[in-house]
């Protein structure tokens, strides 16, 4: 061999590296120019989601700021009291749900996926319609202040205040409309991000090897799937209460008030958690590497997290301590409470042991952490306090509670947040922050925040009650409250200058790995190059970076999987839930506007609805359906033009997969769980009322009766039935069969929609009459879209038979809408059991 | 003291207990605890519940005072001071001891020793009976003694000191919650159902009570006056709160329809919607412990009702003739 023939080689190596580059360039290239907006990558739409998150922290930050002022002196007349109620509905509202929710879903796609070497998540156009949702939505709710006309009944909305219209405008239809539709979007994210963790990973990285944060995203993504459909049920009582006159909440006719206070709490509590949690995922992620040592417990830290998010869900009562429990609820839910700190503190102790046995290393993310700990954990041992009932009794909706709660979602969530934009700034800009200017930042708001928020246990415990829009004097609260306002103020100059560092020109450069780093993420070079990571490496440790000698050098020179994109398109490795054995290469749609159209048409319907222009709205949802049902034909379910294609190091891998293999499916379970559980909300309130009505059904109602409810649990399981037929034959080969079966299937489960809205009707229940009527009425309705939207699906599958996209080897879209269809099948058999049957045997 | 302090003689040891680790942590904090004084404040008590919760919370910030130097000087220790790092077998053990284990033991004897005081603090034996029904943005209090009549009064509650009271809460329109916090803990008033609450005030003085859950525009403007007096006091006063108020001067009061929302006991004046009027002039103040009762008070309140507490559902009277209003609020200073 001579010196000549290695050369040629090395050079050949070297052309066919570039060509390779180039190929990769040009498939994940973003679009530029006008067409910027249609990119869906995560790397940018990612990107969207953090600024706009941001600017609406910054807008609520502003409306406290405003609030602080009025309440710098006793008896100001700078905001009348109207002015006052939207200014803290609102600012909880948008730092609750268009700042410490989504920031999570931003950061969580913008870093996910490079932490899992992924090039994307597997749905980015669900990404991008996440985000348009979100930023219409968030506009929407936010911009109702400039107008007077902002929601003014408190973040958690209690009726009847906000249920009956005389007493409460617009800004709660605003309030209730415009959230629906942002939690919708939360909760794509939410089963975009699931899907991601579970299927995206490189080859070997199993569930134990995992980065934490994929660990934490997991379990956040399931707390939204649990948590978010008991708001959106309450809210949809919520709103028909006020549309419809359907007493849900109204005492007077059979409903309760304190059924929104459990609906909501049941989603408030988790919230915290699923706001605090991914935070904590940031620290892990800092922690390790500035402790300069693996985690420290990655076994405990995992199960304390489940734990956390297990327990956060049995202790939302604790909000409800001074309606009048039981003593036994509330020694129950005190108990749960403060069993929730165990795993709590677990968290933070993996935190103190893993920087006790590193060598630990300073740095500006490091300061914030710290800062973060130290809040948090203050915020903890309040929390411990008010999670005793007699405690709470006292402090419960004084100062006291706005303090603790401030320390908690600061402490837990804000801190630990600037720590990651320390930390990642680099990974996202190129460019490192300030360290001078950090500690700036940092100690503005450190000493800031404890100015302004300290001294409010004091306040609270000295008698003011939160949401007042001022105080009389000699109750001796006003230097109590001038000393929060210097420090309100003084935090926000520290995010001022957070925000100058960021904005101002002329950074330093960041290099590769700036923190030296462990975790995949870091492989990122240039951020100028699109494709998210050259080439896919084999994953058999917790930090390749530091375990896996020569990985960074087989990475960029195209050694592992998917170093090349041949067919021009965009690319990334499916893998196995649990040992992520590499099971597909998925072709993820490319950038595009349509997921932007079908946010501002879905968008359009819940905004015209609010203001009651009901064609309008109708028309703008149903063609916001019809652009959904586009971009779905063009964009999804894609037949390839070849079976299977060479992934890299010999692993040949196929382009399409159908059943549980694919990432669709997984995507339809998890959107089904969760549709599963704002149904089992709605189920609850039947039997809530079951429990406070000691006549159920009462007197004056018969009921659906049996005919109507039986037949359409009939029909429904009837189509369910021909939808396992039609499966069955297409698989088999027997199309003509499969698209007389999906026929039959429509035919069914229209009846089915028919006959549950029949029941009612016939027996002449009045939903405006009396709660009971009105919560039959509400599951006959969600039976029945259901089987609505079950028709318009099995429609979908019939035309894609004849299209062509739907044959027998290529079943996706028929095997997701079966899936669809157990679970429209149980809602059917559910409701008819509770609506028909349970009134005999109560 | 009416009576001596009823039931829970397990308990009965623990208020000395607190009392004294009560006051262990006032000589400790002197400076902070002058500044925990005020008529509303949970820090001051003057009701048995108020004091053991008070008690509780001292007890609890010690704890939490240790526990976060602990914790806070173990991460600043470890990124500042450390030498040499420990062993991995030692980190675990104290993630095992310091996250799980002593929390858990901690925890539980807190939680024992708070839900303790449960019984004690919510023990509906009661000597008297108060119903207090919370209304945009006021308050109903009748007063049903055991043996007499019921008397009816609104926006101020008066007590005998000593006397365990039990106050039944109601909401006639929205949510509301009942607290004062000198006293005790709040409860809330809630539409369709009927809460109880029972307090012992332990020492005589003026104290404030407010509104604690957000219910509307004058959410902040509803507060009371809680006056806790010796028992013979309590009892006369409350016998001159039973007497009927005299009619002379109430034409104007009458004339513009003011009868049909309020009630003047003992004059034609019979209205239910409003606040019961009839020894409005007894009272420490007006309009839900808004403003001074005084003569140019009153005046002022019957004339901008509508900014002083908006979404009040009385109209403001500014449009009256001056001579009129005058002796509109004229008579209402006759009602003692």
């Amino acid at each position: 061999m001579s010196g000549a023939t290695l050369d040629r080689d090395a050079a050949r190596d070297e052309a066919r590296r570039t060509a390779q580059r180039q190929r990769l360039r040009a498939a994940w290239n973003l679009s530029r120019g006008w067409r910027y907006f249609a990119n869906v990558n995560n790397q940018v739409v990612g990107l969207w989601y953090i600024i706009t998150a941001f600017a609406f922290f910054l807008f609520a930050g502003v409306l406290a700021l405003i609030m602080r002022a009025q309440l710098a002196v006793p008896e100001n007349d700078l905001v009348s009291a109207a002015t006052y109620n939207q200014l803290f509905t609102l600012h909880g509202t948008v730092m609750m749900f268009l700042f410490a929710v989504p920031i999570f879903e931003a950061v969580a796609i913008l870093i996910l996926p490079q932490m899992l070497a992924a090039r994307d998540l597997p749905f980015p156009r669900l990404s991008a319609f996440g985000y348009w949702c979100f930023l219409i939505g968030g506009c929407f709710v936010s911009g109702s202040i400039f107008f007077g006309a902002a929601p003014d009944g408190g973040w958690f909305m209690y009726p009847p205040l906000t249920t009956d219209t005389r007493l409460s405008g617009i800004g709660t239809d605003i309030w209730l409309l415009g959230l629906s539709f942002i939690e919708i979007a939360s909760i794509a994210a939410a089963v975009e991000l699931i899907v991601g963790v579970l299927k995206c990973r490189p080859p070997g990285m199993r569930i134990n090897l995992m980065p934490l944060y994929g660990w934490y995203v997991l379990i956040v993504g399931g707390m939204i799937l649990f948590a978010f459909p008991p708001l959106i049920a309450g809210d949809i009582l919520f709103e028909l209460e006020r549309l419809a006159n359907w007493p849900f909440f109204d005492a007077a006719r059979g409903g309760d008030p304190v059924l929104w206070q459990h609906l909501f709490w049941i989603f408030g509590h988790p919230e915290v958690y699923i706001i605090f949690l991914p935070s904590i995922a940031l620290l892990a992620m800092i922690v390790p590497t500035f402790a300069r040592r693996p985690i420290l417990g990655y076994g405990w830290i995992v199960l304390a997290a489940v734990g956390t998010g297990f327990l956060s869900f049995g202790l939302w009562a604790h909000h409800m301590f001074t309606i009048g429990m039981p003593a036994i609820s509330q020694g129950f839910f005190s108990a749960a409470s403060e069993a929730v700190a165990i795993p709590t503190g677990v968290q933070i102790f993996v935190f103190v042991a893993t920087l006790l046995a590193g060598r630990a290393v300073y740095g500006t993310p490091m300061l914030f952490a710290t800062g973060a700990l130290a809040i948090f954990v203050f915020g903890g041992l309040t929390g411990v306090m008010v999670a005793l009932a007699p405690f709470d009794w006292q402090a419960h909706d004084s100062y006291f509670v706005v303090a603790h709660l401030h320390y908690t979602l600061i402490g837990g969530m804000f801190f630990p947040l600037m720590a990651g934009i320390y930390y990642f700034h680099p990974f996202v800009c190129g460019t490192m922050l300030s360290p001078r200017l950090g500690r700036w930042a940092f100690w503005l708001m450190f000493a800031g925040f404890n100015i302004a928020f300290l001294p409010m246990h004091i306040t609270g415990l000295r008698g003011m009650p939160r949401r007042v829009f001022t105080y009389p004097e000699n109750l001796g609260w006003e230097t109590l409250n001038l000393v929060s306002t210097a420090g309100a103020f003084t935090m926000a100059a520290g995010v001022l200058v957070l925000l100058w560092d960021v904005l101002r020109p002329g950074k330093p450069k960041a290099p590769r790995n700036p923190w030296n780093a462990g975790t995949l993420e870091w492989v990122a070079g240039d951020p100028t190059e699109p494709w998210g990571i050259r080439s896919v490496p084999p994953v058999s440790s917790r930090y390749p970076l530091w375990q896996q000698e020569g990985l960074l050098a087989g990475i960029d020179a195209g050694a592992y999987y998917l170093p090349d994109a041949r067919e021009g398109r965009r690319e990334t490795l499916v893998s196995d839930p649990l040992d992520a054995t590499p099971r597909q290469v998925l072709r993820v749609p490319g950038d595009s506007f349509r997921p932007m159209v079908a946010a501002v048409l879905v968008g359009g319907c819940f905004i015209l609805g609010t203001f009651h222009f009901w064609i309008a709205a109708l028309l703008s949802g149903l063609a916001g359906v019809g652009a959904i049902l586009a971009w779905l034909w063009t964009g999804t379910a894609v037949i390839p033009e070849k079976p299977e294609k060479d992934a890299g190091m010999g692993l040949t891998l196929p382009l399409y997969a159908s059943g549980a293999a694919s990432v669709g499916w997984w995507a339809m379970f998890i959107t089904m769980t969760g549709d599963g559980t704002a149904f089992i909300s709605l189920v609850f309130g039947y039997f809530y009322y079951w429990t406070i009505h000691p006549v159920f059904p009462p007197a004056h109602a018969g009921g659906p009766g049996l005919l109507w409810p039986l037949l359409a649990v009939a029909a429904g399981l009837a189509g369910w039935g021909a939808m396992l037929a039609a499966r069955a034959a297409n698989a088999t080969g027997r199309v003509a069969g499969a698209r007389a079966a999906l026929a039959l299937a429509m035919l069914f489960s229209l009846a089915g929609a028919a006959a549950f809205l029949l029941g009612p009707w016939r027996t002449g229940l009045d939903p405006t009459h009396h709660a009971y009527d009105a919560i039959v009425w509400v599951l006959v309705i969600w039976a029945a879209v259901h089987n609505a939207v079950g028709v318009l699906m099995q429609g979908y599958c019939l035309a894609g038979s004849f299209a062509g996209k739907m044959t027998p080897t290529h079943d996706i879209d028929l095997r997701n809408v079966t899936l669809y269809g157990h679970f429209a099948a149980l809602t059917a058999l559910t409701t008819g059991a509770v609506v028909a049957l349970f009134p005999l045997a109560s | 003291m009416l009576t001596g302090r009823p039931v829970h003689a397990a308990a009965a040891g623990r208020p000395g207990r607190v009392a004294v680790a009560r006051r262990a942590a006032a000589g400790a904090l002197a400076l902070t605890l002058a500044a925990c004084s005020g008529p509303q404040s949970a820090l001051d008590p003057a009701g048995d519940a108020a004091e053991a919760i008070a008690g509780l919370f001292w007890v609890l910030l010690a704890g939490a005072a240790v526990i976060w130097a602990l914790v806070i000087g173990a991460a600043v220790f470890a990124l500042r001071f450390k030498t040499r790092p420990i062993s991995e077998r030692a980190g675990l053990r104290l993630v095992l001891w310091g996250g799980a284990v002593v929390p858990t033991l901690i925890l539980s004897v807190l939680l024992v020793y708070g839900l303790r005081l449960m019984p004690l603090l919510r023990d509906p034996a009661a000597e008297l009976r108060v119903e207090v029904v919370g209304e945009q943005f006021w308050w109903r209090v009748t007063y049903r003694p055991e043996g007499g009549p019921a008397v009816v009064s609104a926006n101020e509650v008066r007590v005998p000191v000593g006397a365990r009271v039990e106050f039944s809460l109601d909401a006639a329109d929205v949510i509301h919650s009942f607290w004062i916090p000198a006293l005790g803990g709040k409860v809330d008033m809630i539409p369709g159902r009927s809460n109880r609450l029972a307090l012992r005030a332990t020492r005589t003085g003026t104290f404030r009570g407010v509104c604690a859950e957000f219910c509307g525009p004058a959410h902040t403007r509803m507060a009371f006056p809680v006056v806790v007096m010796e028992p013979e006091a309590f009892r006369a006063w409350l016998a001159e709160q039973a007497r009927e108020a005299s009619p002379a001067g109430n034409e104007t009061f009458l004339a513009n329809g003011c009868g049909g929302c309020h009630a003047v006991r003992g004059t034609p004046a019979t209205g239910t919607i409003g606040p019961d009027l009839t020894h409005l002039a007894s009272r420490l103040s007006l309009g839900a412990d808004l403003l001074p009762n005084d003569a140019a008070s009153r005046a002022r309140f019957v004339a901008e009702v509508d900014t002083l507490k908006p979404g009040a559902r009385m109209p403001g009277f500014g449009m009256l003739p001056p001579a009129e209003a005058a002796a509109i609020a004229d008579y209402l200073g006759s009602l003692e």
